[in-house]
């Protein structure tokens, strides 16, 4: 007889379960945390290597020359910018005309649902200038893009003045096979939603703007620079994107090849490659450089420009130079060779690039850790859940009274009750998701009438209050019972198995899409999920419980961010990035279709509001 | 009145020149050809390109004529639009030398590039429309260099990313020219990785083959130009260029020096050869008689008795049946014992036996069990 319709066997298989259960997951718990720490270990991870085949053995000799000039073209810029006070379209059409390419402009608005005291606006109104260079001798089917963003004050002002550099530089070359398109924002990401939406003739966020007079073909790749000063130390190289999703890895190989052919220092999350990864320091370096991809990752905004081009499925990443105190500057010419560089290696793509990874997590620009090297730790977590709901399936199909013998007790009643019985705490759970995500923003004006608090805080202060009102949900909604619980030592089962088994389908969906946000989420919810029931001691649980919620959470995230950035906050500035950092994920949401935000209040929280019904079922 | 040993010397050298003059006619080959193929296509493959087109310039230059070279390129460099330096294709860095040319004729071009079309072209079974220029017009007395480049590996080259040809159609294509007597001696040189895999298999006479590297060896890339920004050659055929640089129509270089072009020093892989199929030895071959066109002249102030052909016989009309001499048995070439054909029981004796097991068991387990079968 096989091993599962064998009735004794199975009963000693299920006997297992129930016995070994609590261990197992302890044990599986702490293997997934352990595996995922031991992923920034470098005998783990893999060296970075070209696997395109058009971009390898292709190898050219720079050439650019005028990076003085280029320099003097930011100055140009910047002194056009302050007399104009925003961005001055007239002048850079003028000069890209000048340079010889086919230049158009953008104009865009758009009113923000509530200000954003981050960068101080709230009707954006703005233009992007664009220039395209034709390619002398192909047809116009694909492009590259190169831009810059223009930035209030006195930032990326040489950012724009190497674009022109390169552009009139490229403009001199008869070797390009796609077109390039140089391109300046206003309103960084703003800005750079409009332009995409506007080339691919979609309009997802509700922002009006003005149809593109002037098209290049698909675009394979994208890089976005941000220069700030004249010489830089360092490289710095940014690819996570919105949603967390990431360019494809052959763009970073790509970077850190030219990186060591110039000589050129460079970073990833600001972190300098270090070689004793056997040194508990060395190891430590490489965590906390993994750590800090994992939270921009989990936190899906796009942290450079570049993060919108993503959802169209082009690779893009943005290069930062970064000035530090070091010794060895490098100039604004060899920034120009390595971006030349890397234009003609991706002029050489016949396709799209794929050859390599898509999901991927570094600890530093030389090694990589690939998908199927990090699931397992969410895995192991998963698997937490999965026992625990077989568990409580076991639990729940026991006849209460021990009778030994294989007969079953038909008519003695087994007081199950069904799923509908779940249907209230679940419908009320969802329904107080629902009011976190939509009430905040539509009941600003009635929260800034009645208190002194500006739009901005009054949305996220009603998110909180939102917050915190569900956690007195318990105590009233058990009047509302539709099914007569009867039996109630049952019902809390049924409820946890249902929940259990929700929270499990919700990370694992997650971390597919979004590794980092599901692995994190997994990290708090898991534990709780699995240990909850009413008859655990009540106050300490439900202070592990607000602990555990996705709201600590992000308030432990934000202060451990800072910490990995070596820039700690003290609690009352940490308080106001956490209010900052709320508002910015619901602007975020409105803004660019992020979906962190939605995830959250919608699934996540209804979820955990379900567990804390659980502790406090009577 | 002429000296006697002078009389005597004359009439030697008349003898020898006869004979030398008989030899002329009846010896070798009349004509040239080349099949000259680029499998290769995309950017980044540039140096196939320019390894075909090398062994072309220098096939024209020892004399061979475009009507006499079926040329396969599978894709276009010289107007590829990553160019920077467009109608040229480089064979050494800083563009010493282009080997594009203004009088290069491709006679098959990017998707024309198949193992079907190369094939056909080998066999000769071209569709009636085909022009003559996409012909290989052979004849049993033609010399024929083929050349091959591209991608391959241990038994196959690539054609063209997406279709394969391999060393036993190959062989067979070869057995089929020599069927068809198409030629009369081939020389056939492949420069991929893992060539020799390529000409193992061949098993028609008056073959001899060169390849670049062995088996499990992959042959490398010679120089990248910084400008043009991909590797220019490979190294088999950049040595094998400038060993060819230095022929002309009248040297008297032999096989046994080509032999030794791109030593592992320089190649990294071992370039390997096969001359057992072929009938005469390689170093009375002169490297011209494949790579050029040399038309065999000697001036003589004598005049020459050709023998007489056939004497006529009056009233009769003899009609001989030609037929062609089976020059070598192919089983004393390959030193193959005939295989055997593999015995097999008579079918009867099967189904007999598995009678009788059915009978056995119906025996053992009892005859109800039958009716379960009918």
């Amino acid at each position: 007889m096989g091993l599962l319709s064998d009735p004794n066997r199975r009963r000693a298989l299920i006997s297992m379960l129930t016995r070994l259960n609590a261990p197992i997951c302890v044990v599986c718990y702490f293997a997934g945390v352990a595996w995922f720490m031991g992923l920034a270990f470098e005998p783990f991870t893999l060296r970075t290597y070209m696997s395109e085949n058009a971009m390898g053995s292709t190898m050219v000799e720079e050439r650019f020359p005028a990076g003085e000039r280029a320099l003097a073209t930011g100055r140009e810029f910047a002194a056009h910018k302050k007399k104009v006070g925003g961005m001055p379209v007239d002048w850079l059409v003028k000069n890209m005309q000048d340079r010889g390419l086919e230049v158009f402009t953008q104009s865009f608005s758009r009113t923000l649902p509530f200000p954003d005291e981050n960068k101080e606006r709230y009707i954006v109104k703005g233009t992007n200038v664009y220039g395209i260079l034709r390619a002398p001798r192909a047809p116009r089917t694909e492009a590259l893009v190169l831009s810059a963003p223009c930035s209030p004050g006195d930032n990326n002002n040489q950012a724009v003045g190497l674009l022109l550099g390169l552009a009139q530089y490229f403009r001199n070359q008869i070797y390009w096979a796609k077109d390039i398109i140089f391109l300046v924002n206003e309103h960084d990401l703003i800005g750079m939603q409009a332009w995409l939406e506007g080339y691919h003739h979609t309009n997802t966020t509700g922002m009006s703007w003005s149809p593109l007079q002037g098209r290049g073909g698909s675009i394979q790749a994208a890089l976005s620079l941000e220069l700030s000063s004249d010489v830089i130390t360092s490289l710095d190289l940014v690819l996570e994107g919105l949603n967390g999703q990431l360019p494809n890895l052959d763009l970073a190989n790509l970077f850190y090849a030219f990186c060591q052919k110039i000589g050129v220092l460079c970073t990833i999350q600001g972190k300098l490659q270090r070689n004793d990864w056997d040194s508990v320091s060395g190891y430590n370096h490489a965590v906390q450089t993994m750590m800090l991809m994992v939270m921009k990752q989990a936190s899906g905004r796009p942290w450079g420009d570049h993060g919108l081009f993503l959802r169209y499925h082009i690779e893009a990443a943005t290069i930062k130079g970064v000035n530090s105190f070091r010794q060895y500057k490098t100039d604004a010419t060899t920034i120009g060779r390595l971006l030349e560089g890397m234009y003609r290696k991706l002029n050489n793509l016949l396709e799209r690039l794929h050859q390599s990874y898509f999901f991927y997590l570094m600890p530093s620009l030389s090694h990589f850790v690939s998908i199927g090297y990090y699931m397992p730790a969410f895995g192991l977590l998963a698997v937490i859940l999965l026992l625990r709901a077989l568990d409580l399936w076991v639990q729940l199909n026991t006849p209460p009274s021990t009778t030994e013998d294989g007969v079953a007790d038909i008519d003695q009643v087994r007081h199950t009750p069904g799923v509908l019985s779940v249907l209230t705490p679940l419908v009320i759970s969802h329904l107080t998701g629902v009011a976190l995500y939509a009430l905040p923003i539509r009941f600003q004006e009635t929260a800034v009438e009645h208190f002194p608090v500006s739009e901005t805080e009054a949305v996220v202060l009603t998110a909180i209050a939102i917050y915190t009102a569900g956690l007195a949900l318990p105590h009233n909604t058990h009047r509302y019972y539709i099914v007569c619980v009867c039996g109630t030592e049952q019902g809390w089962r049924v409820l946890k198995l249902v929940a259990v088994l929700y929270l499990a389908v919700l990370l694992g969906c997650t971390a597919l899409i979004n590794f980092s946000l599901g692995f994190i989420l997994a990290l708090t919810l898991v534990p709780l999920a699995a240990f909850v029931t009413p008859h655990v001691p009540k106050v300490l649980s439900a202070f592990i419980l607000v602990i555990l919620s996705p709201a600590c959470t992000l308030l432990f995230s934000v202060f451990f961010f800072q910490e990995l950035q070596d820039m700690p906050v003290s609690f009352q500035d940490g308080w106001l990035l956490y209010l900052s950092v709320i508002s910015q994920g619901i602007l975020d949401h409105s803004l660019y279709g992020s979906l962190v935000y939605p995830l959250i209040a919608l699934l996540v929280y209804p979820c955990w509001l379900l567990f804390w019904n659980i502790l406090f079922w009577k | 009145n002429i000296n006697p040993c002078v009389q005597i010397i004359i009439h030697l050298l008349s003898v020898i020149s006869q004979n030398s003059a008989g030899q002329f006619f009846s010896s070798g080959h009349t004509n040239n050809w080349a099949v000259l193929v680029c499998t290769s296509r995309f950017w980044f493959n540039y140096r196939h390109v320019a390894n075909t087109l090398s062994v072309y310039r220098s096939v024209k230059r020892l004399g061979i004529p475009d009507s006499h070279i079926v040329l396969m390129l599978a894709d276009d460099m010289a107007c590829n639009h990553r160019n920077p330096k467009p109608a040229t294709v480089f064979s050494h860095k800083n563009m010493e030398l282009n080997v594009y040319g203004d009088d290069v004729e491709v006679d098959y071009r990017g998707y024309e590039v198949t193992v079907e079309n190369f094939l056909r072209v080998l066999t000769g079974r071209l569709p009636p429309s085909t022009p003559r220029s996409k012909r290989l017009l052979s004849d049993d007395r033609s010399n024929i260099l083929i050349y091959l480049t591209g991608h391959g590996g241990n038994g196959f080259l690539k054609f063209q990313d997406s279709e394969e040809i391999s060393n036993v159609e190959l062989a067979d294509a070869f057995e089929q020219m020599w069927q068809k007597r198409r030629y009369n001696e081939l020389l056939f040189i492949i420069d991929t990785c893992q060539g020799a895999s390529m000409y193992e298999r061949f098993y028609s006479p008056n073959i001899m083959a060169l390849a670049s590297s062995q088996v499990g060896e992959d042959s490398l890339s010679h120089q990248p130009d910084l400008a043009i920004g991909v590797h220019l050659m490979d190294r088999y055929t950049f040595y094998m260029l400038e060993f060819l640089e230095d022929i002309h129509p009248a040297s008297k270089t032999n096989m046994n020096d080509l032999f030794k072009v791109c030593p592992k020093s320089q190649c990294v892989s071992t370039p390997g050869h096969r001359t057992d199929l072929f009938l005469r030895d390689p170093g009375s071959v002169l490297i011209t008689d494949f790579f050029g066109s040399v038309r065999k002249v000697e001036l003589t102030m004598d005049a020459i008795n050709l023998t007489d052909p056939i004497n006529p016989v009056n009233g009769e009309e003899q009609k001989e049946v030609y037929s062609y001499a089976d020059q070598l048995p192919v089983s004393e070439i390959i030193h193959q014992k005939p295989k055997q054909k593999d015995w097999h029981p008579p079918d009867g004796f099967i189904l007999g036996l598995w009678t009788l097991i059915l009978l056995v068991f119906f025996k053992t387990y009892g005859i109800k069990h039958l009716k379960h079968i009918f």
